[in-house]
């Protein structure tokens, strides 16, 4: 084994005297001393606990809201009718009225919530066609296997979006309305803006086509919709027909798949360039008028609507400053226990003679 | 039997030899079975039968199972890249050693098929390289009279003396004519080939004449020729079927107890791996069942499967699982484990202190798959002759009518100057002695001084050989006499020839002829030799040397009488040596009359020629004339050991590792080396001998208190508890085969790793039974070399190799071991909890290319800095506390406890790992108000948390901090973050959409404060309790370790084990007060 070296000669044979070869490379042996570990324990803990403090501050400043609406107020008569899919057709609206005591300071972002809807099984996951979705022709005509069998439809048209998550595309619509003494008037809201940037511009696209004055329906022209969709994917959106195809912002939120089966979805953020909104949301009562399209019936599941402000580490999140109190005060703990045993055992290293 | 010219007679036979009279030319190596094939490859079959090779280990079967389960789209759960990549990389990599290992192997094994053995039939004695035999020869001939014929058969057992083979009378009269040779037409029936190596039976039919055939016929392979200019003979056994290497062994394909454990460790993750499916499978069908069922409205295809059969697509779900899961039994775990060998064997390579400059040889780790076991030997069984000695004798110190000549030491001969010998034209310039008063003693002509000189120049079987004029070259059976002849020539007493009938001696510069009477041969039973000479003045002298016992009992009662105080101080004088380790031999004259000695030459001469009892007759005659002898007074011989060696020894028993000595030569000389090595000490008085011809005798010394019986089935047990029970064992007149039958029985009843070390092709066997075989290399035979893991040149490097490299080897690899499996059950079982939130569906966690790359990118190295330069003490302290070698032999360092704690660990981890992240996340926005619970976040943030604190956990767990271990982590965590942007970057995504997914996730993640603040949570929950509970150990229970590192050093007793060179160190070892002291 030992390499053969070029040099001949009485010690030819000899090993090279580095220090890498004699293992005697220079090193840092850091030891594990009271005097290092026990001010990093209190050091953490006091780190840990005043983090938690800051975040537990932080937390109380932002409002949030949830109105379950799977069958509250008159939303019983829709989640009725979407059990017998016959129905799936005909249209059903109706009203939650909820009241907010507080005033919501600041940016408000209106979410849609799942509960118990698994985006995260695996097949379902995987049936999408990325390649369709970034507008490549090929695909678009021709999608994937992973999209079987919402693959082609009952036409033998090839699906845009193919696919089950696509397929199953959360499709009630809200209108937030605000009842103030001085009436009552829609809440408007961003319905653009909410996704990811890198979704929006980058992973997303329409297909490209050269002739550019064709129409986005006659570029998507002999595809078919997916089967539990009631509008093509070129007609998503009336009102905006730039906010259509694959770069429907609500199709880009469904599409980034949640990875908990109850979760939620951000549908608008409040436009608050218009009074009485330009602070927030002022407190009184308000009430959502909601298209009911999607049902959840059939994996028991439940849809709310989520009203909130965020902080400058996003939304509420109660679990994060808890949890740094809890971590804080479990090292404090731990710390003290070290002090003691130190202090009992340790210190004039009895334990440490033979 | 065998029939030397019948080659279809011979094949008959499955051991025949293919041998007949043509080929009878003793060197003739082109037999085809002395060659041994030992290559597996060539370019050709590399490649299938390599990779054929690899797929036979279980665990690349394995992942070649896993890789075609993942082409099943209905099992699939990630996608084939993920297991392809880093089967490859493995494949490629164990691949390479391979093909280096055989390269290595191959050319070791054509040194000893092409020595220049000289072929041709006068063997010349060829000076660099003594000509070795390679087969199983009957003599025939030599250039000898009488065809005899001289051989040392170190090799073969270990004796270092000359001895004497001859030939039939009617084949020696054959003589060099190489027609008449040719013509040789003898048939040969012997016995089948065997391992005994000091029996031969066989008869040789030739001419119509039977003739017997014995062993003193017979030259055996990996003897020496000496002293012979040629010699012929006739093959009988060559290859595989000689003696030598029917004493061999089998060559067993060794594996370290790690390894064993790692395997058996293995299996038990498999297990686990399968209990998880199964869990999981389970957790798949009642969730299909209850949940799944209702949701198949959007997972139409399904439908079937769920409807009617849940436990169908539990099944699948089962080994989806194992798809995810399998990084549990890691596949880079054992390419790395061979990668971090492999550098310690280059270590041990590379080291200096280990290199011996006399013979330009370093040391030599040969197999790389043994290294830990390194740390753990329990039994050290070694070799003596030119493993503990150096095979040279010294003539140290003698004690003549009671006085002592010689220094007390001679090893602290330093400080007296040589005597110088300058008078003596004829003195040989290597001989020191270092006490003048000797020299002087001889210049004022004491007589018993004289007397003492004449007889050791008389009193021998040394052969003179003057090539030029004064240049006198001597050529002794054994090294002692050899060293005692040298001694007398020196002080004047100048052998210079010899006839059968005369000695020529030069005493003091002229030069006497003695007239040679008689020599009464030395054997094992007398234990000594005599001569019987007439002095030029016509006075007839007998003189004696042997045994001191044995001398004093033939002594004549006037020598207590009157010379009562010289009798008791030479005794004194003679067991003062033996304790000092020297070979003592007592010398003492008598005076003969002439009639008397007619009438007992007469008596000889008949006793000689009866046939039947020829030995104890002769023995009886002997007895009668040695007897009423005057004591001249004692010698001593050194038997050099090594240098280092009784301090290697004792820092190796410190480290709580016994030390056997097996060796093929006599009782006394192997009890001596015991003294001179401290193994034997002074305070020992419980010394006891187990020796004995039958089975009932050795059983009785069993009883109360060597090998041949004592090695039956029913008595082994006696004998391994006795031995364990004694501080030092040493083993005499053992043949190869029974030192592995020692090893063996030790290696079996005792669960203790062994390390067997010698020189010889007598150790072969022993270094191939034992766990570690060590060859003393640099010297003339290659065998015990090739057969060993380890070779270097000395002896005292075994403290190196055993206390340093082996220590940090082991301490090393089981540091690698604990982090690598808690490092993959931290990664790993993140699966099994998310496997809870959705629909124990099999969806990973993790981006697949994350699980591709996190076994071999990003966590292979620092790890592997670890398992490679990691030294929790340094080898400084090593050597100073030998008791820091404990925690291997006890292994406590990795065992299946710290294999359950790290399991632990791990799943603590992972569990940490989960749940941090989907509290925090499960409902939360970015800053922006935009979703982040989505699952390729939810990867992201994970992968992260999971890279950074198995950073941090290896950065705790690292003692010895170089500049490596600092760019891989550091460099790991870098390339991680580099890796994770370039997957998730706009440009790969426009490039393969679908392989590269994540697009932009990196991005929009690792930016938000809340990321971070939960990876730091999660890193700080994760890593400080195990850092807790580390601090807890090193105060409530610390190690040895931990205290050795922490105590300074004025407080401990200072152990001089490790200046190996300053000779002061070696003078107080010898001292036992000094040893005992505190200080």
């Amino acid at each position: 084994m030992g390499k053969a070296k070029a040099n001949a000669g009485p010690l030819a044979r000899r090993p090279d005297n580095s220090a890498f070869k004699q293992q005697r490379l220079p090193a840092w042996s850091p030891m594990l001393t009271a005097q290092t570990v026990l001010p990093f324990f209190y050091g953490m803990a006091i780190v840990c606990v005043l983090l938690g403090a800051w975040l537990l501050v932080t937390v109380q400043n932002t409002h949030e809201l949830k109105v379950d609406y799977t069958h509250a107020g008159s939303c019983d008569k829709c989640f009725e009718k979407r059990k017998d899919r016959a129905n799936a057709n005909q249209s059903c609206n109706c009203t939650v009225v909820f009241n907010i005591e507080n005033m919501f300071k600041g940016d408000v972002f209106f979410y849609y919530g799942l509960i118990n809807f698994h985006q995260n099984l695996r097949q379902y996951m995987d049936s999408r066609d990325d390649g369709q979705m970034i507008g490549r022709n090929k695909n678009l005509r021709n999608p994937s296997s992973y999209c079987e069998p919402f693959i082609k439809d009952k036409n033998g048209l090839p699906i845009a979006p193919c696919g089950a998550v696509a397929n199953s595309m959360f499709n009630d619509s809200f209108t937030l309305v605000y009842h103030s003494a001085a009436g009552s008037r829609v809440v408007p809201l961003f319905r653009k803006g909410i996704t990811w940037y890198t979704d929006k511009n980058v992973k997303f696209r329409n297909p490209q086509v050269e002739n550019k004055t064709l129409t986005l329906a006659q570029v998507f022209e002999g595809t078919g919709q997916p089967l539990y969709w009631q509008k093509p994917v070129y007609d998503l959106d009336p009102w905006d027909r730039n906010n259509n195809g694959f770069i429907n912002e609500d199709l880009i939120v469904w599409m980034r798949e949640a990875a908990f089966p109850n979760f939620k979805k951000l549908y608008g953020v409040l436009n608050r360039a218009i009074e009485p909104f330009t602070d927030g949301l002022p407190a009184g009562n308000y009430s959502v008028l909601i298209s009911y399209n999607f049902p959840v019936e059939y994996f028991q599941g439940r849809k709310e609507v989520v009203l909130s402000t965020v902080s400058w580490f996003g939304g509420q999140n109660n679990f994060l400053p808890v949890a740094y109190l809890v971590t804080g005060c479990l090292i404090l703990l731990l710390a003290v226990i070290l002090t003691a045993v130190w202090w009992k055992f340790g210190k004039n290293g009895r334990n440490m003679e033979e | 039997h065998v029939r030397a010219n019948d080659r279809d007679y011979n094949e008959k036979f499955p051991y025949a030899v293919s041998e007949n009279t043509k080929h009878m030319l003793s060197q003739c190596i082109n037999d085809t079975d002395n060659h041994i094939k030992t290559c597996k490859y060539n370019v050709f079959t590399f490649l299938p039968v390599n990779l054929f090779e690899q797929f036979q280990r279980a665990a690349n079967a394995y992942f070649l199972v896993l890789l075609i389960l993942q082409l099943i789209p209905e099992i699939s759960s990630l996608s084939w890249v993920t297991t392809t990549v880093p089967l490859v990389m493995v494949l490629l990599i164990t691949a390479v050693k391979d093909a280096t290992d055989d390269y290595h192997w191959c050319r070791d094994w054509f040194i000893p098929c092409g020595l220049p053995v000289s072929p041709l039939p006068p063997l010349p004695h060829l000076p660099p390289l003594p000509p070795l035999l390679q087969a199983d020869i009957l003599l025939l001939s030599s250039s000898e009279p009488y065809g005899l014929c001289y051989i040392e058969t170190a090799e073969l057992d270990g004796e270092t003396n000359l001895k004497v083979r001859q030939a039939l009378t009617v084949t020696s009269d054959l003589g060099a004519d190489i027609t008449k040779l040719a013509d040789f037409n003898g048939n040969i029936i012997c016995e089948p080939p065997n391992n005994k190596l000091d029996k031969f039976t066989g008869t040789l039919y030739w001419r119509d004449n039977k003739y017997p055939l014995d062993n003193e016929k017979m030259l055996l392979r990996g003897c020496v020729l000496r002293n012979t200019e040629w010699c012929f003979g006739m093959v009988v056994f060559a290859g595989l079927q000689t003696k030598l290497m029917q004493n061999c062994g089998r060559t067993k394909f060794k594996r370290t107890s790690i390894d064993k454990l790692m395997n058996t460790l293995v299996l038990w993750i498999f297990g686990f791996l399968v209990c998880m499916g199964v869990i999981l499978a389970i957790g798949n069908t009642i969730w299909e069942q209850k949940v799944g069922r209702s949701f198949s409205v959007y997972l139409l295809w399904d439908e079937p499967i769920r409807n009617n059969n849940v436990v169908f697509s539990g099944f699948l779900t089962f080994w989806s699982y194992i798809i995810i899961l399998n990084t549990m039994v890691p596949i880079s775990l054992y390419v790395s484990v061979e990668v971090i060998r492999l550098g310690h064997s280059y270590f041990i390579n590379w080291d200096r202190k280990m290199y011996y400059i006399q013979k330009d040889t370093p040391a030599e780790a040969r197999t790389t798959t043994l290294n830990e076991e390194l740390g753990q030997v329990e039994f050290i069984f070694s070799d003596k002759t030119g493993t503990l000695t150096q095979n040279i004798m010294v003539f140290n110190k003698c004690s003549i009518n009671g006085k002592s000549y010689g220094t007390r030491d001679s090893r602290c001969a330093f400080r007296t100057a040589c005597v110088d010998f300058s008078f003596n034209p004829l003195s040989d310039r290597k001989f020191k002695f270092h006490d003048s008063s000797l020299l002087e003693a001889i210049k004022m002509e004491e007589p018993s001084v004289q007397d003492f000189f004449r007889l050791l120049a008389l009193c021998h079987t040394v052969m003179p050989e003057e090539k030029n004029e004064g240049d006198l070259v001597y050529q002794a059976q054994s090294p002692d006499e050899g060293a005692l002849v040298t001694a007398a020539r020196n002080f004047g007493f100048v052998f210079r020839s010899r006839t059968p009938e005369t000695v020529t001696l030069y005493e003091m510069g002229t030069a006497v002829n003695y007239q040679l009477l008689a020599i009464l041969d030395f054997n094992n039973v007398r234990k000594r030799m005599s001569v019987i000479v007439r002095n030029p003045a016509g006075h007839i002298k007998l003189y004696c040397k042997g045994a001191d016992t044995i001398i004093f009992d033939r002594l004549d009662p006037s020598n207590h009488v009157l010379m009562n105080t010289t009798s008791d101080q030479s005794q004194q004088a003679a067991s003062e040596f033996a304790g000092e380790g020297l070979r003592t031999l007592a010398l003492a004259y008598k005076d003969l009359d002439e009639n008397v000695l007619e009438e007992w030459m007469k008596r000889l001469l008949y006793a000689s020629t009866v046939i039947e009892n020829r030995e104890e007759g002769l023995a009886d005659l002997y007895e009668e004339i040695e007897t009423g002898l005057m004591l001249l007074g004692a010698t001593a011989v050194e038997d050099k050991l090594q240098e280092g060696v009784p301090e290697t020894i004792a820092c190796l028993t410190l480290a709580n590792i016994k030390i056997w000595v097996l060796t093929g030569d006599k009782l006394e000389t192997a009890m001596n080396i015991g003294y001179s090595c401290n193994m034997l000490r002074d305070d020992m008085n419980e010394v006891f001998i187990i020796s004995g011809h039958s089975v009932l005798e050795v059983q009785q010394q069993l009883r109360l208190g060597l090998m041949a019986h004592a090695l039956e089935p029913e008595l082994e047990q006696v004998l391994l508890e006795t031995a364990c029970l004694c501080k030092t064992v040493i083993c005499c007149r053992v043949t190869p085969m029974q030192k592995a039958q020692v090893v063996e029985l030790v290696k079996t009843n005792k669960m203790a790793v062994t390390l067997a070390i010698g020189d010889g092709a007598n150790d072969v066997s022993m270094i191939k039974t034992a766990h570690i075989g060590v060859g003393i290399s640099g010297q003339e035979g290659m065998q015990a070399v090739l057969a060993s893991d380890y070779s270097f040149a000395q002896f005292r490097y075994l403290q190196r190799l055993l206390l340093v490299h082996g220590r940090w080897s082991y301490f090393r690899m089981c540091n690698f071991l604990f982090y690598f499996f808690y490092k993959n059950f931290a990664f790993t079982l993140v699966h099994f909890w998310f496997g809870f939130f959705c629909g124990f569906s099999a969806q990973t966690v993790y981006d697949q290319w994350f699980i591709t790359l996190f076994n071999i990118v990003y966590t292979s190295l620092p790890v592997l800095a670890m398992g490679l330069f990691d030294q929790d003490v340094n080898e400084a302290n090593s050597h100073r506390y030998p008791s820091l070698y404990r925690p291997g032999q006890l292994n406590v360092l990795f065992n299946k406890r710290q294999f359950f704690l790290c399991t632990l660990q791990g799943v603590g981890t992972s569990f940490l790992l989960f749940f941090i992240p989907y509290g925090a996340f499960c409902l939360v926005a970015r800053d922006d108000g935009s979703h982040i619970s989505d699952q390729q976040a939810f990867a992201v943030i994970i992968s992260t948390s999971l890279v950074i604190v198995v950073s941090v956990q290896i950065g705790l767990d690292t003692y010895y901090w170089t500049a490596v271990n600092h760019v891989f982590v550091w460099g790991s965590l870098a390339v991680y973050f580099a890796i994770l942007f370039a997957m998730h970057s706009d440009g790969l995504f426009s490039i393969f959409p679908s392989h590269f997914p994540f697009i932009g996730t990196a991005r929009n993640c690792l930016t938000q404060k809340s990321v971070w603040l939960v990876i730091m949570l999660t890193t700080v929950a994760c890593v400080m309790p195990g850092l807790a509970v580390r601090f807890l150990k090193t105060d409530l229970y610390p190690t040895l370790t931990d205290k050795k590192v922490f105590i300074p050093l004025h407080l401990f007793h200072i152990l001089l084990c490790y200046s190996l060179n300053s000779e002061w160190i070696t003078y107080l070892f010898s001292h036992p007060s000094i040893l005992n002291t505190p200080y």
